[in-house]
């Protein structure tokens, strides 16, 4: 009876098993990639913004305030979005021809707001509250990254709940004295450890990692 | 067929699912033998307590179909497909879900304000005062507000008619608000028109109205208590002398109104202060649940309830035909029929020394009752039922004035309905007459809501011009030829007041959806000022009667705390005892009584799906309204429920299903009003009987007539049939006497697991919070605004009719209602049972997803994003309080729905389960903002929704690691006890044990 398959059926056949492994772990490893990538992420991708505005000339170069325009970050839930009367207060007044800030004189003068594209969101099931992270003492550089270098806001971190556990479950490694909360070039020291544990004392920070403390 | 099947691929076996629901159905609705269930209970081989007649019955088809998790699921699933389909459909399944997982993120807008108004935060909620009113007078309000939309009604704790607490149509009237049925244009006979074109046409026929000095102008308005309203017609009256107001408002008794008004020789209202009564005596009156002081009445009445001081508890006799909300709190519970009930006062009155007229032979029990009041003179009360005669209303109140109870437990107030209206009765009658030219109707809906016997659908043809302001462009509206969109309470200015006179600025908190008009603003068309806005006329008119200085400051305070400063009416003193009238006709062979819907009252109500789908107070029956019958009667003409019966008045007939309930007087039915919509909405027109098409205006709340069997058996969507407790002692009672020997009378046969009796080491302390809740069974009435108030702030969904009758309604909270005793007058009791949040909770062990863990605080935490909709967790919780969204329940299609929803809380989607979580959201708000203060919660500080509208008070949360905490207090006393506790479940939310105070020479007897 001749053979079912010729001597090169066996390299084939390996060939074969090590592809479907190789495929596998491929394909998954891709997946993750993407997953963990900017395309699903935007992290490091700038959305275009109907103006152009940059944090790194208000911020670092003019010294504005972060709670200037997030007014309500030590009070609520949201930060909050300035609205266009708070670009007026300035902008009537200075660079008030320009053609860039023409599209808040816009929506000054036909009551039409400003629609910005939101960079950091979060699934509607997630329940943050910047307040009593400002109140704890969660810098805002910790989780928006160097906004006073960025020309155009982008993402810096993944926002990724593994991400946000990493920090509830040892909060001391990242946290900073109350008073350099808004300090956007704030560096944490080498005393970190040490440092992180007294303010977990001092400030009675506690590691949640309930799920009811972000989903309800 | 619903349309929504569980496999939709698999449509050709539909025929198969019928046969087999068919098949089910038949199995289930074997008929109870009532008779023999009488025996059974009186020779105590029955339950102890038990929810239905099936229940009690016990037979083994009947607790095959209750031990079902969800009845009627199996008849969902197709029969004969194959595995290879089978797998096929599964994969398929698989695949889709896995494939649906993968999407990125979509892009969101941010869309801040051009101009930022003054306190508006985004992410925190204002509350604004305000008040809604029923039947006229006013409950005060506060209404939460996130970013200028109203999502949560509360009550307002400064409010003397609401304390805090609500009814369940305050809380429902979120709802109303987004509606998308409500009308939405002007409409012009039938077509659609404009505002400025009603306003000019409503100008020019003021114009030949003023010519003919208000002759033919008929204006009809409900009832209602607002000086600006009544400072307009009285306005309009003296311009135009002709011009005649009218009232009408169905689901309430002249009577009440007539009654007071002799006694106290002018406008009045009589009200009752049950925080000095001692012995009670309700002839029919649901004073718990209805009329305008009924939140604080149950207040004062659950505080005089409370045992664990050591006084001596209020005792209820109960006299009605049908048991009530408060009459399942009573003591002694008297099943006699309603027309029954005058002869029983006047019975009452002669033995306590008033000089009644004869009134038949003498009933035993009333010589009890009358000695048990003449024991408390001075802290006793009478209270005449809502729809008795005036006649009962005089006789209550010489009862009381012979036991010197007047100025104790009773007052008299001055009367706030403005007087010299005329009726329903008299439009008709001016209508048919010709007088009637111009008709505006500013409330209501009459061409629905009068009884039959007025013919208003054929009077109203009558005049010439009939304007309707309305929400709804229902039967009424049709047979206009305008009707106006009427703004609802939340979009509009205007005022109203409490029953003790307390005024109220009501504020809008939204700007009118549909640009609707107040009635404010269509009779200051008629005054000739037709721009005004009902800001402007509400304030002028407040200004107008303005005496002190600064006027900005009373209107700012006004608002703010949501009354008017020295407002309340005086007291009037001097009440008279009216001579009483001869006693009536004899009592009919077999009556009918009618009353408003629990819960959708005169039918205003009916399109509001919350309302509809609250399990009905005593029947626990949804989306239906029913013909209640008692045991006798059903066992004399062999129904059982859902049977279908003729119901006739006066050679009018309704046909209806039967639901048989114990407790219920012999020789009545009681029909409700308010169903049999023809023009409601999507929600609520085709449901149900109309019982005004049988009402006679003669004798509108109890009539003589006949009911009889149709053989047809329609299915109640009744909840009250499945999520058994099996007859594990899920109520514990006791008598006054029996408590005071034995406090711990709940867990005195069987002691629960003490907490350290387990092989595992290291139990979880719970440092920290330890969150817990305690509910008094004493003081539950059943009301069930705990379940709609939970409903409004967990945005929890709707499910329809047919998906009741399966067993998957969402409440959150059930309210159970049992039974002890015999059928004829047994103990009625009442059990609000939300998620027990378990310490050893046996959902937690077996979800294959983790999405349901406990919290550090002790809360069984259910995460929605994590469950992948097993139910093994629902199909393992002894108290059955998990609730499955089987379909996506949830509205999100509806673009008005979306203002509603409470921003805290996630809506869930298909495929989820959910439960009560003590209002996580709640205690996370509080946590946050104490953490920012650096202090731990304050006792008291977060209530939750149940809690918070409780009228009785009887849901307490709290901190049980706080030792002053009062629930911590609670479930210290002895007389608490944690259902089901053997299984050793440990439950935080724990039950304190009912306590009757029965009087002992009626012990035994009937009552």
């Amino acid at each position: 009876m001749a053979q079912l398959f010729r001597p090169s059926a066996n390299s084939l056949a390996k060939i074969a098993i090590a592809g479907a492994l190789i495929l596998v772990c491929s394909t998954i490893g891709i997946a993750y990639v993407i997953d963990r990538g900017p395309w699903i992420t935007d992290v490091g991708v700038a959305p275009v913004q109907p103006i152009y505005f940059s944090h790194k000339h208000h911020v670092k170069d003019d010294g504005i305030d972060c709670r200037y325009c997030h007014s309500s970050v030590e009070n609520s839930a949201s930060a909050g979005i300035p609205p266009t009367e708070t670009c007026m207060s300035c902008h009537s007044q200075i660079w008030n021809n320009a053609t860039v800030t023409e599209p808040i004189r816009q929506s000054w003068a036909t009551g039409k707001s400003i629609e910005w594209t939101k960079v950091h969101d979060l699934p509607d099931y997630v329940y943050f509250n910047h307040s009593i992270h400002i109140a704890k003492g969660v810098g805002c550089s910790t989780c928006h990254g160097q906004i006073n270098e960025m020309p155009w806001v982008y993402k810096v971190n993944t926002l990724y709940m593994n991400w946000c556990i990493n920090c509830h479950r040892n909060p001391g490694a990242y946290l900073r004295p109350k008073s350099e909360v808004f300090n956007m070039d704030y560096q944490m020291p080498a005393n970190q450890a040490s440092l992180g544990a007294q303010l977990v004392k001092e400030n009675h920070v506690q590691s949640l990692t309930d799920c009811a403390t972000c989903h309800r | 067929m619903n349309d929504l099947t569980l496999f939709p691929i698999l449509h050709d076996h539909d025929h198969a699912h019928d046969q087999h629901e068919e098949r089910q159905e038949e199995k289930a609705r074997q008929p109870v033998d009532i008779g023999a269930l009488r025996a059974k209970l009186a020779a105590g081989r029955g339950p102890a307590f038990w929810r239905t007649l099936d229940e009690a019955a016990e037979t083994p088809e009947l607790t095959e179909y209750v031990e079902q998790e969800f009845p009627g699921l199996s008849g969902q699933i197709p029969e004969g497909v194959d595995r290879r389909s089978l797998l096929k459909v599964m994969a398929a399944s698989l695949a889709m879900a896995g494939a649906a997982a993968c999407t990125k993120q979509p892009k969101e807008l941010i869309v801040p304000y051009v101009r930022q108004p003054e306190n508006v935060i985004p992410g925190l909620p204002l509350f604004y005062a305000t008040a809604m009113t029923t039947n006229g007078y006013a409950r005060g309000l506060l209404v939460e507000s996130h970013l200028n939309r109203p999502t949560k009604v509360e009550g307002n704790p400064d409010h003397p008619a609401s304390l805090g607490s609500t009814t369940i149509f305050e809380q429902a009237s979120t709802l109303s608000l987004y509606d998308p049925d409500r009308s939405q244009t002007v409409m012009k006979e039938g077509r659609i028109s404009n505002i400025s074109e009603f306003t000019g046409a409503l100008s020019s026929e003021a114009q030949s109205i003023a010519g003919r000095k208000g002759e033919g102008l008929a204006i009809l308005t409900g009832a209602t208590t607002s000086p600006t309203l009544i400072a307009q017609m009285n306005a309009i009256t003296t311009q135009w002398p002709a011009a005649k107001w009218y009232v009408h408002e169905p689901g309430v008794n002249p009577a009440v109104k007539s009654a007071a008004k002799k006694i106290a020789g002018k406008n009045a209202f009589i009200a009752y202060d049950f925080s000095k009564a001692d012995v009670v005596v309700s002839l029919e009156s649901d004073f718990l649940n209805s009329g305008p002081a009924a939140l604080v009445y149950a207040r004062q009445f659950a505080a005089k309830r409370g045992i664990d001081k050591g006084q001596e508890p209020v005792r209820l006799y109960a006299i009605e035909s049908s048991p009530s909300v408060s009459g399942s709190l009573a003591d002694h519970h008297i099943a006699v029929k309603s027309s029954a009930i005058p002869a029983i006062a006047y019975q009452l009155a002669a033995k306590c020394g008033v000089s009644a007229p004869a009134a038949g032979a003498a009933i035993p029990w009333v010589a009890a009752i009358a000695d048990d009041l003449q024991k408390h003179k001075g802290s006793s009360l009478v209270i005449p039922g809502e729809f008795q005669p005036e006649s009962v209303h005089l006789v209550a109140y010489a009862i009381n004035a012979a036991l010197g109870n007047v100025g104790t437990t009773v007052k008299i107030l001055e009367g706030v309905e403005p007087e010299g209206t005329h009726s329903l009765e008299d439009l008709a009658n001016d209508l048919n007459g010709g007088h009637v030219e111009t008709l505006l109707i500013l409330a209501g809906n009459p061409v629905y809501a009068a009884p039959a016997s007025l013919n208003f659908e054929a009077a109203i043809r009558k005049a010439r011009m009939v304007v309707r302001l309305g929400q709804y462009f229902d039967e009424t509206s049709r047979w206009s030829h305008w009707h106006v969109p009427e703004a609802h309470y939340l979009e509009t200015w205007s005022d109203a007041r409490a029953f003790d006179g307390t005024t109220t600025i009501m504020q809008p908190l939204i700007e009118p959806l549909y640009a609707g008009k107040s009635a404010h603003e269509i009779l200051t068309i008629l005054l000739a000022k037709p721009d005004n806005t009902s800001h402007d006329i509400v304030k002028a008119n407040w200004q107008a009667g303005y005496k002190g200085g600064d006027f900005d400051a009373l209107w700012k305070t006004s608002l703010h705390n949501g009354t008017v400063d020295g407002t309340a009416v005086p007291v009037i003193t001097a009440g008279t005892v009216v001579p009483l009238p001869a006693l009536g006709t004899s009592e009919a062979n077999f009556e009918i009584v009618f009353r408003p819907d629990p819960t959708v009252a005169d039918g205003t109500w009916a399109n509001s799906g919350w309302l509809q789908e609250l399990p009905k107070p005593q029947t626990k029956v949804t989306w239906e309204n029913m013909v209640y019958v008692s045991t006798r009667d059903a066992e004399a003409q062999k129904l059982s429920e859902g049977d279908l019966v003729k119901v006739t008045v006066n050679g009018k007939s309704v046909t209806g299903p039967v639901f048989v309930l114990p407790g219920h007087a012999v020789g009545s039915a009681t029909i409700f009003l308010g169903y049999g919509r023809t023009n409601s909405g999507h929600v609520g027109t085709g449901i149900g009987y109309n019982a005004y098409s049988i009402q006679d205006g003669a004798t509108p709340y109890v009539a003589v007539g006949a009911m009889l069997k149709t053989g047809e058996n329609v299915k109640l969507a009744n909840t009250q049939e499945m999520q058994t407790m099996a007859d594990r002692e899920p109520v514990r009672a006791a008598e006054w006497t029996e408590y005071k020997e034995h406090p711990n009378f709940p867990t005195a046969e069987e002691p629960p697991v003490p907490h350290d009796d387990t092989l595992y080491p290291n139990q979880w302390t719970y440092q920290g919070y330890k969150w817990g809740m305690s509910i008094d069974l004493n003081v539950c009435t059943g009301c069930s605004v705990c379940a709609i108030a939970c409903q409004a702030e967990n945005n929890i969904a709707v499910v329809g009719k047919d998906q009741v009758t399966r067993g998957r309604h969402m409440h959150w909270i059930r309210i159970d209602r049992y039974y002890s005793g015999d059928l004829d007058t047994p103990q009625i009791y009442n059990q609000p049972v939300p998620c027990m949040q378990c310490e050893n909770a046996p959902c937690e062990v077996v979800c294959p997803v983790a999405a349901t863990v406990h919290s550090q605080e002790g809360i069984n935490q259910m995460v929605y994003n994590r469950c992948v909709g097993t139910r093994y967790c629902s199909n393992n919780c002894p108290y059955k309080v998990r609730r499955f969204n089987f379909y996506l329940y949830s509205d999100w299609q509806t673009e008005s729905m979306y203002g509603m929803r409470n921003p805290d809380v996630s809506v869930r989607s298909r495929g989820v389960m959910e439960k009560c979580s003590y209002c996580i959201q709640r205690i996370q708000e509080a946590k946050i903002n104490t953490e920012k203060q650096g202090r731990r919660i304050r006792d008291g500080e977060i209530l939750t929704a149940c809690q918070q509208a409780c009228p009785t008070q009887a849901i307490t949360f709290g901190d049980l690691n706080d030792p002053h905490a009062r629930v911590t207090k609670m479930q210290a006393l002895k007389r608490n006890y944690g259902l089901l506790d053997d299984l050793n479940t440990r439950p935080r939310t724990t039950y304190l044990g009912y306590v009757r105070n029965s009087n002992e020479a009626l012990r035994g007897q009937r009552g």
